[in-house]
């Protein structure tokens, strides 16, 4: 994992006493709420629906044992007792007091954290793949690209005000497990046909009001000239990006406008020109991030579980994603109880997850996209004692990719942009089909429900999505079929008029029905839907 | 009838205004009429309120009701999470707010 070294903590230590600085002046009169709320912004504190609301920076997802417990330890002292993680690989507090924060931020530095550029329009935090460091499937791990471009990105004079926010994902496999063509920036590790590492640069996508998938705008970075490349992406959107209007103002309606093309050639032209300027950070910089990111000491071991026990061979089976060493798996520990809020984890959750991780996972954890938590690096022989304790404390719900492994963001519970509460849907629905039982038969079924337009909850690219709207002070819910983010990424399609609270659930059940009907052997949800259309779907909700 | 709502600067917590005062329990709250914007400039400029601003409500059982769910979410707490909310042990404060 990435250790700061003294820059990067003299950087933390220094902003977290100027916002202290900056608090005591609001809280003095000083400075005037619309003066203040900027600086609260590019210090992760927003004012939300019933509190201020802390949102802290889980640099690509990875979190050692140490820093889950402080993240424990401020749930505890700060929060009330909880924390939620999001669909960014981060983790929000909702109960913040503004005295109280620049406090917390010191809690955060002396754990290597902070909330820095997790709001306003700057750079966000850099996601990637969950897994990375132990898919088997990936050229090499993403992250120390993305921590490369974590440091070129934090603090960038140049990118402190854009147009509008920007998020960049770092992926190096060909199964995209971060949503990665769905981001303003996205990058793929790959290789050349001379079997050199390079990067696949994918500009101008988003969700949000607007859904688009990004194009591949050139196929070959060289590694070497990575930064120079993002750099040059941001430079054409700096100058250009819509700032006369909110709601265009994002990279994708850039390009869009501009047209993919245009804008990689102006991109091009900026490149050229930034590779005369020799702005790539020095080599032995991205090797002394690598060292960080080293394999830890993989032993031998066993291959195979004893499967006598049903309850942990269904764990097994559904939460454990193989590993580049055969000895291993990476263990994803679901926050999607039934009938629980997605993502939302308690402290002593969160302290025996630290704990696990340092017994069983080499201290490392990783946040998913998804609102689950990763054990990366698990010895096969240890998964029993492992899903016995994580069991014993409601954290072993078998369900990953399943129809109750649900994406919700907070919704009209928690968020002042919220049109519908998200979460209560999420929880009748995950009732509805443990209830049912079949979410077995269903398989991979990936549901995700966002309370507004803002699509937090990612319901664009949900196999089922679900948009919450507002009808004259009502919720209301429209369906939409037919989303990935995967690499097979495609945007969902809405099956006609919304339906009320309890009607979105039978909705969604209807829908999955008519799946049942109609598959072919081997079908997910998604292919099904892609062979036979919406009107068959449409047919049975409506009908 | 209109309230004024607002949070709290230093804690972020709901208030509404009482006629002379802030109160986290919107059974406090008084109509605000016509003079809403008025008391809103004057206590946010004082520094007792941050974000104040004025939500149409109605009487229902002698009780203030905010018209829009959001507001009424906004008085009680999350929907999700009664255990946080400023009615623990009331069973009946979910009809209220849904
Ligand atoms: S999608 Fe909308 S309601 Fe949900 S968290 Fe984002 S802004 Fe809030």
């Amino acid at each position: 994992m990435y250790q700061y070294d003294s820059y990067d903590q003299a950087m933390v230590d220094t902003r977290v006493e100027e916002f202290r600085d900056q608090t005591r002046r609001r809280l003095e009169g000083k400075l005037t709420e619309a003066q203040f709320t900027p600086m609260r912004l590019k210090n992760g504190l927003y004012l939300q629906l019933h509190a201020y609301m802390l949102r802290v920076a889980v640099p690509y997802g990875t979190l050692n044992s140490r820093q889950m417990h402080a993240l424990a330890d401020i749930a505890d002292k700060y929060d009330r007792g909880y924390g939620h993680f999001t669909t960014r690989q981060n983790i929000q507090y909702n109960w913040i007091k503004l005295e109280e924060a620049p406090d917390l931020l010191a809690d955060l530095a002396k754990v290597e954290m902070h909330a820095i550029q997790t709001s306003g329009n700057c750079i966000r935090n850099i996601s990637s793949d969950h897994f990375a460091g132990a898919a088997a499937d990936e050229l090499v791990d993403p992250r120390p690209y993305a921590e490369l471009l974590r440091q070129w990105s934090s603090f960038h004079p140049e990118f402190n005000a854009l147009p509008r926010k920007f998020k960049i994902a770092v992926i190096a496999s060909d199964t995209d497990r971060a949503a990665m063509r769905l981001h303003d920036i996205g990058i793929q590790i790959v290789k050349n046909d001379a079997g050199e590492l390079g990067t696949a640069f994918y500009v101008g996508g988003g969700m949000g009001r607007t859904p688009m998938i990004a194009p591949c705008i050139r196929d070959f970075v060289p590694l070497d000239q990575l930064v120079s490349y993002s750099e040059a992406c941001l430079r054409v959107y700096n100058r250009y990006g819509r700032r006369d209007n909110k709601y265009k103002a994002r990279i994708k309606i850039l390009v869009h406008e501009l047209g993919a093309e245009e804008y990689t050639r102006q991109v091009e032209e900026e490149f050229a020109h930034l590779l005369d300027q020799g702005i790539e950070p020095p080599i032995a910089e991205l090797e002394r991030i690598r060292t960080c990111f080293a394999d830890p000491a993989f032993g031998d071991g066993a291959r195979s579980v004893d499967r006598s026990d049903p309850d942990f061979a269904l764990w097994v089976d559904r939460n454990t994603v193989r590993h580049k060493h055969d000895a291993y798996v990476s263990a994803v520990i679901s926050l999607k109880p039934v009938g629980g809020i997605p993502g939302d984890a308690s402290a002593a959750q969160m302290h025996l997850m630290a704990e696990l991780a340092k017994e069983y996972s080499f201290d490392e954890l990783r946040v998913m996209h998804t609102q689950n938590i990763v054990l990366p690096h698990v010895k096969i022989a240890d998964l029993h004692a492992l899903w016995t304790r994580l069991d014993a404390d409601g954290l072993g719900a078998p369900n990953l990719d399943t129809i109750e492994d649900i994406i919700a963001c907070p919704g009209l519970d928690y968020c002042s942009l919220a049109n519908a509460r998200s979460i209560p849907v999420a929880q009748k629905i995950s009732e509805r089909f443990a209830a049912n039982g079949k979410t077995e038969a269903l398989g991979e079924l990936k549901l995700k429900i966002s309370g507004c337009i803002n699509a937090c909850g990612h319901h664009h690219a949900g196999h089922i999505g679900i948009l919450g709207v507002d009808r004259k002070g009502i919720e209301n819910y429209q369906l939409l079929l037919g989303g990935s983010e995967a690499e097979d990424c495609s945007l969902g399609k809405i099956t006609g008029p919304g339906f009320s609270e309890d009607g979105i659930v039978d909705a969604v059940e209807t829908a999955a029905d008519v799946y049942l009907r109609e598959r072919a052997k081997g079908e997910r949800f998604l292919d099904t839907y892609r062979r036979i259309g919406i009107e068959p779907f449409k047919e049975a909700l409506y009908g | 009838m209109k309230l004024l709502t607002g949070n709290d600067l230093k804690s972020g917590a709901v208030v509404w205004w009482t006629g002379h005062d802030w109160s986290l329990h919107i059974e406090d709250a008084v109509n605000a009429g016509d003079r809403a914007d008025e008391i809103a400039q004057r206590e946010e400029a004082a520094r007792r309120v941050n974000g104040p601003y004025a939500v149409d409500a109605e009487q229902r059982e002698g009780k203030a009701r905010p018209l829009h769910i959001k507001e009424r979410i906004r008085a009680l707490g999350p929907t999700v999470r009664p255990d946080l909310t400023l009615k623990p042990a009331d069973p009946d404060h979910r009809d209220w707010v849904i």
